[in-house]
């Protein structure tokens, strides 16, 4: 996760000033009856308040202060609630604002106006934010750039490395007037120069949707929020029923045993407020905006809360190899020379040959060559012969010694020429490392072929262990790649992945999708190509690339901003983080309720049945302690709990089973604990102040 | 004490053991055909009925659910009100009041059989034999109809046909319930209960005392009576009448009768997923639930009543008051606790002279919804209830939306789950406090206060959750008792039934997601408790200040003062 920018403290200052008022404002009946279980406990406020204000004036024949507290108590409960509403906004808030500044554009080169565009790579240029780019403005890109938005090329050819989309390793050729005239935004040019016009224009801001997204009020439901609170709902309907039979059966009490009084209707509220999961339902949309809040954090922008629940249940990733996987780039692993070269002298030509080569496999060649322990260094009397898109080779020239590297159906032409042909051994040898998944590079010395250097598509350190853990989690991987399927199955075998898709074009991709969906699985993806737009609309969670093009964006559900592809699992492990919390706190409101029967129950009925004083395990001191001490432990833990809403239940992947345990161990013994230990605590504090 | 622990143990074995077989052979008509037995059979009597291929949808399978039950109460009313012109009454017993004829009625289509009659001295034979045996066939069948749907659509992949009621209904009487009453009769013959139609016998007790002697076709109806947990008895005393329940070997069998089908529906679930430990896990988390209930029931019978101290009872006796003496503790505290946990209802021993703490075991698996094994059918897919629920809350634990065998539970699903779980407790906390409001209700009561309070809150817990048994303190032949419990038993048989099937409708519609290492494991010892403890914690949290006023209070004052 990204931790580039302050990471922002629960306590922070402004926030905390914003969302205590904020609290107060979110007492509108309207945004009050979006939450039905909190709903119940306004309207409890609304009336304990009223019947204290009667008892003050005698209408009403109840202790004046018992009342008063007790509405005291139910009207914090509510703003406590609101409160963690509110601080959840704003943290989000503040942390979407923060990524607007973040936000990563690439440079652009912007053609001037009326220029002559013959003069190739000459022309007048100014420098643009990429953002700034609009449709049929040309664009010049030289080598090493990024190209800055899709487009068409209208002059030049040359090798672009599209791997970030495709996932091929091997540079393409691009060029005005071929079959392939057009080129994507966030691809590299590695050689010549291109001008470019653009034919999308770059985005509006997803940021500014998020922003819309983390306040509650436009916020919609997410089918999981639905039906919990459909269950929240269930149980404030079996509380309500509950403490209303109350009313009658204690009735029936005091008629028969003639002595005592009838339940009031202040602790019946009391009672009932205690007993309706106010906890979960007072938290429960602080979780959803937390949520999106951490992916924010992320430098993830997800366009619905749905998108995010969907995260959670994911069970099979399409990660695109390069970038993920791989490092993208072919890097120099091993030597092989050709019958009666020595090792030595292949890898000092290989050497020479890329000394200035500044591609990232021109310099992998020169690692390798010193590991070896073979240093070399050019004078000045050199020439280097940079890889072109016509050549399709490269290498230097040092006093009329001709060095060079290129692919081998190149190089074997290259040799014709020099009449010099391919023994059948090294042509073995190319085929060998071929079918490994590595790509074979033949090395020239003057008239000699020297041997053969391979490049290997290296895989990232430590991404096997994630798959595995990913295993664990129920999570299939799947590498999505442009190469053949022979380097596919090698380099899939390699990283640990599940499955692969080889030779992945925009249909198979889809395809691939739509199969894993028809067998029940929910699938994510990444991707930044307009080519891709098709599959991410079919995914489940679909993340786009920032540096990606625009029907890319449209059609996923979330935005990466730091076009980091790992992020997936990131994401995936958010989802699930917001999903535990939701389902955590649900138990711990739920077994709260047994210590505040064992509260309340012996206080309610003190005058009509002492000897229910038996259920009074707690030992509180008096009915009106423990109706209190009950309510209050009810309000405070919103309070308490909050920071864990924010934050989000702690979650190392681990088996389903070993999980479940551990969180019922948790939230559903702790919840059923950690009230009996909390009232009485209050209890103590209440009978030493009064 | 010692050998009612003994009498459970046994008890448990043998029901394991039968769990199996019995699953196994019912298997197949839950797939929708026959037992190989009757394959050919069953195809003949299909193209008679004009059965074949006409599945339907859940909401068409309701439809003739509810239809042909009110059609069966219409006609079970009418029977009883016409009685005096129907054949098979040696006694010419009368039309019976249309009050008690209302309650009766609806009593035993809804599987309930709550008596607010005696039997021998209200209904001819033809009324019991061909309207009450008849119901206890056809409600026990309606009930495993439920369940079999349940478990089709748990395994249907978007499908919105569930099978068809009435070939439901067919098989499972004919292929069922049938064969096993009519083996089962045949047992009962032979431990001594009376199967004839002869008038009644007066004869003269040793005493000297005139004595009329009810005679009556009992053995048949009886088998039913447990196998289908109806639970109506042909006599008012139920199976703690001799002629009912002769030997011990007859109770101990009566108890296994009454679990046995809705014990091996847990195996024939199993079956249908393909996936035993699914089946057994269901069956582990009831036998959770009862053997720790009966076992409670055992520790607390086994302490002679204060009173009965006070008035000079032996103390170290078991608690003898409302006892057949023919019982010992095991018998009687082991048929208590199965009768209330399945939906049964007969009873072998009176259950308001329980200690307080046991009548609260009663109830209070009751309240739960009778889902401890609970009625046939009505049990399995009132368990369901509370794993959708466990489900719901541990797959949120896990970081998974909530799925069970691969079926999602989507809000609408969790909209007819809540209503399936709001609605008994409703029924039974609305009635009892309408009771409590009606002073002229107290004339139905035995005793007062706590104890008269847990009268009422048993009635209402057997009636709405179609148990049968009472508290027996209650006169509950009064106008209004028939009405209100009347109306608990009806609605609190079909609309959860609705719930259900339109549950299985949407849950049939659904496509089948793979499970993982990743999705909650909902087989297994630790899953079984998990069901368990959301039973208990549900049932307690809802009725706990109820139990509190009645049972509790009642507890601390016989035994604390």
């Amino acid at each position: 996760m990204s931790k580039k920018h302050k990471a922002l403290n629960f306590a922070d200052k402004d926030i905390l000033k914003d969302a205590l008022k904020e609290s107060f404002r979110k007492l509108n009946i309207k945004v009050q009856l979006q939450n039905q279980v909190m709903f119940i406990v306004y309207l409890g406020s609304i009336f304990t308040s009223v019947l204290s204000v009667m008892s003050l004036f005698g209408a009403y024949e109840e202790n004046f202060f018992f009342v008063f507290s007790i509405s005291l108590i139910l009207w914090f409960t509510v703003l406590f609630a609101n409160f963690a509403e509110a601080i959840a906004e704003g943290r989000a808030k503040a942390q979407a604002n923060s990524l607007k500044d973040l936000k990563k554009t690439t440079d652009a080169f912007k053609v001037v106006a009326g220029e002559d565009l013959s003069l190739g790579d000459k022309v007048k240029t100014e420098k643009i934010d990429s953002d700034l780019l609009q449709v049929n403005d040309l664009v010049l890109v030289k080598a090493g750039e990024i190209i800055p938005c899709d487009g068409e090329i209208i002059i030049g050819m040359a090798s672009v490395n599209e791997s970030a989309i495709t996932g091929e390793s091997a540079p393409v050729i691009r060029g005005a007037g071929c079959d392939f005239n057009s080129v994507t935004g966030g691809t590299t040019l590695l050689s010549d120069f291109l001008i470019i016009r653009a034919n999308c224009e770059k985005g509006k801001s997803f940021i500014d949707k998020m922003i819309n997204m983390v306040e509650s009020a436009s916020r919609r439901k997410t089918p999981n929020e639905i039906a919990l609170t459909i269950l929240l709902l269930s149980l404030t309907i079996v509380f309500i029923m509950v403490t209303a039979a109350m009313l009658p059966f204690s009735e029936f009490a005091v008629k028969f045993n003639e002595n005592g009084h009838i339940v009031s209707y202040s602790v019946l509220i009391a009672l009932l407020v205690c007993l309706i999961p106010t906890t979960i339902g007072g938290l429960l949309s602080a979780i959803g905006v937390a949520g999106m809040g951490r992916l924010l954090n992320a430098n993830v922008i997800a366009k619905s809360g749905r998108a995010v629940e969907a995260a959670g249940d994911v069970d099979v990733l399409l990660l695109d190899k390069t970038g993920t996987i791989t490092y993208g780039n072919r890097q120099a692993s091993e030597f092989y020379p050709d019958i009666g070269v020595s090792k030595t002298d292949l890898a000092r030509s290989a050497l020479l040959a890329s000394l200035v080569d500044d591609t990232p496999e021109g310099r992998s060649i020169v690692t390798l060559a010193n590991k070896m322990g073979i240093h070399e260094e050019l004078n000045n009397d050199f020439t280097f012969i940079p890889f072109s898109a016509q050549t399709k080779m490269s290498g230097v020239n040092i006093k009329g010694r001709q060095i060079r590297k290129g692919s081998p159906e190149t190089m074997t032409k290259y040799l014709e020429t020099l009449d010099v042909f391919v023994s059948k051994a090294m042509m073995r040898t190319v085929n060998e490392v071929a079918s490994h998944g590595s790509t074979p590079l033949l090395v020239v010395d003057d008239n000699k072929l020297m041997g053969i250097v391979e490049l290997k598509d290296i895989v990232k350190a430590g991404i096997k262990e994630q798959f595995a853990k990913l295993r664990v989690m129920g999570i299939k991987t799947v590498m999505i790649t442009g190469d053949n399927p022979l380097t596919a199955a090698a380099i899939a075998a390699e990283a640990g992945v599940d499955d692969f898709l080889a030779e992945a074009t925009p249909e198979s991709k889809l395809n691939t999708i739509v199969k894993y969906q028809k067998e029940g699985h929910l699938v994510a993806m990444t991707g930044d190509g307009t080519n891709d737009a098709p599959a991410l609309a079919q995914a489940d969670v679909a993340v786009a690339m920032n540096s990606g093009t625009q029907a890319a964006k449209e059609s996923s559900n979330m935005v990466d901003l730091d076009s980091s592809p790992t992020k997936l699992i990131d994401i995936v492990h958010i989802g699930k983080q917001m999903l535990i919390t939701r389902g955590s706190l649900t138990t711990f409101s739920i077994a709260n309720d047994v210590a505040k029967y064992f509260a309340i129950i012996p206080a309610a009925f003190a005058t009509t049945y002492p000897e229910l004083n038996v259920l009074n395990v707690m030992g509180l001191a008096s009915p009106s302690s423990a109706l209190l001490s009950a309510v209050i432990f009810n309000a405070l833990i919103i309070i308490a709990l909050i920071p864990l809403a924010l934050r989000g239940v702690t979650y190392k992947p681990m088996s389903a089973k070993t999980l479940l345990i551990k969180n019922i161990c948790i939230y559903g013994l702790g919840g059923i604990i950690t009230p009996f230990i909390g009232i009485k605590l209050i209890d103590m504090l209440i009978s030493i102040i009064l | 004490m010692q050998n009612a622990f003994l009498v459970l143990a046994v008890f448990m074995l043998v029901l394991t053991l039968l769990v199996k077989p019995v699953g196994l052979y019912m298997a197949p008509i839950c797939k929708g055909s026959a037992p190989i037995l009757f394959k050919s059979f069953d195809k003949k009597l299909m193209r008679l009925l004009g059965l074949e291929n006409c599945s339907q949808t859940w909401s068409e399978y309701a439809g003739s659910l509810v239809c042909f039950n009110i059609l069966g109460l219409i006609v079970l009313y009418l029977m009883q009100r016409f009685q005096a012109y129907l054949p098979l009454n040696p006694e010419g017993l009368g039309a019976v009041d249309s009050y008690t004829a209302f309650n009766t009625a609806i009593s035993f289509v809804t599987n309930t059989n709550w008596q607010s009659y005696g039997g021998e001295s209200t209904m001819g034979y033809f009324v019991q034999m061909a309207g009450l045996a008849l119901q206890n066939f056809l409600s026990a069948a309606t009930g495993i109809a439920v369940a079999f749907v349940l478990m089709r659509s748990l395994v249907a992949k978007q499908q919105v046909l569930l099978g068809n009621f009435f070939s439901d209904v067919v098989r499972i009487s004919l292929y069922i319930l049938l064969p096993l009453a009519f083996a089962y009769a045949i047992f009962l013959v032979s431990q001594g209960c009376i199967q004839n139609f002869s008038s009644y016998i007066d004869a003269s007790t040793l005493s000297g005392v005139q004595q009329t002697i009810p005679m009556g076709p009992v053995a048949s109806q009886e088998a039913i009576k447990m196998l289908g947990t109806n639970g109506g008895g042909f006599f008012n005393a139920n199976s703690a009448h001799p002629f009912e329940n002769p030997t011990d070997l007859s109770n101990f069998s009566q108890c296994l009768a009454i679990f046995v089908i809705s014990a091996a529906l847990c195996y024939t679930f199993g079956v249908i997923v393909n996936d035993s430990r699914q089946g057994w896990t269901i069956y582990i988390a009831m036998a959770i639930i009862f053997v720790t209930c009966a076992s409670l029931m055992i520790v607390f019978e086994s302490a002679q009543s204060p009173y009965l101290l006070d008035a000079g009872a032996a103390p170290d006796f078991y608690n003898t008051e409302g006892k057949e003496a023919r019982f010992p503790l095991g018998q009687s505290a082991l048929f208590s606790t199965v009768t209330t946990s399945a939906s049964c209802g007969a009873v072998n021993n009176m259950h308001d002279s329980l200690n307080p703490l046991s009548g609260m075991l009663t109830m209070l698996l009751m309240q739960i919804g009778e889902v401890v094994f609970g009625g046939v059918g009505s049990g399995f897919y009132g368990i369901f209830i509370f794993i959708f629920l466990a489900v719901f809350i541990s797959s949120l634990m896990i970081g998974r939306t909530p799925e069970y065998l691969g079926k999602k539970l989507t809000p609408a699903q969790m909209k007819l789950i809540a209503i399936a779980v709001l609605c008994t407790p409703f029924l039974v906390l609305a009635a009892t406090a309408i009771a409590c409001l009606f002073d002229f209700n107290l004339d139905s009561l035995n005793n007062t206060a706590a104890h008269g309070f847990s009268e009422y809150l048993y009635a209402f817990s057997s009636a709405a959750n179609n148990n049968g048994s009472a508290f027996a303190g209650l006169n509950a032949n009064t106008p209004f008792f028939n009405i209100a419990t009347g109306l608990c038993m009806f609605f609190g048989r079909f609309i959860v039934i609705i719930c259900i099937l339109g549950c299985a409708g949407a849950i049939a519609k659904q496509k089948i997601i793979p499970s993982s290492s990743g999705t909650l494991p909902t087989f297994g010892l630790f899953f079984s408790f998990l069901i368990a403890g959301t039973v208990i914690l549900i049932g307690a949290l809802t009725f706990l200040p109820a139990l509190a006023l009645g049972p509790v209070v009642e507890h601390i004052e016989v035994f604390f003062n």
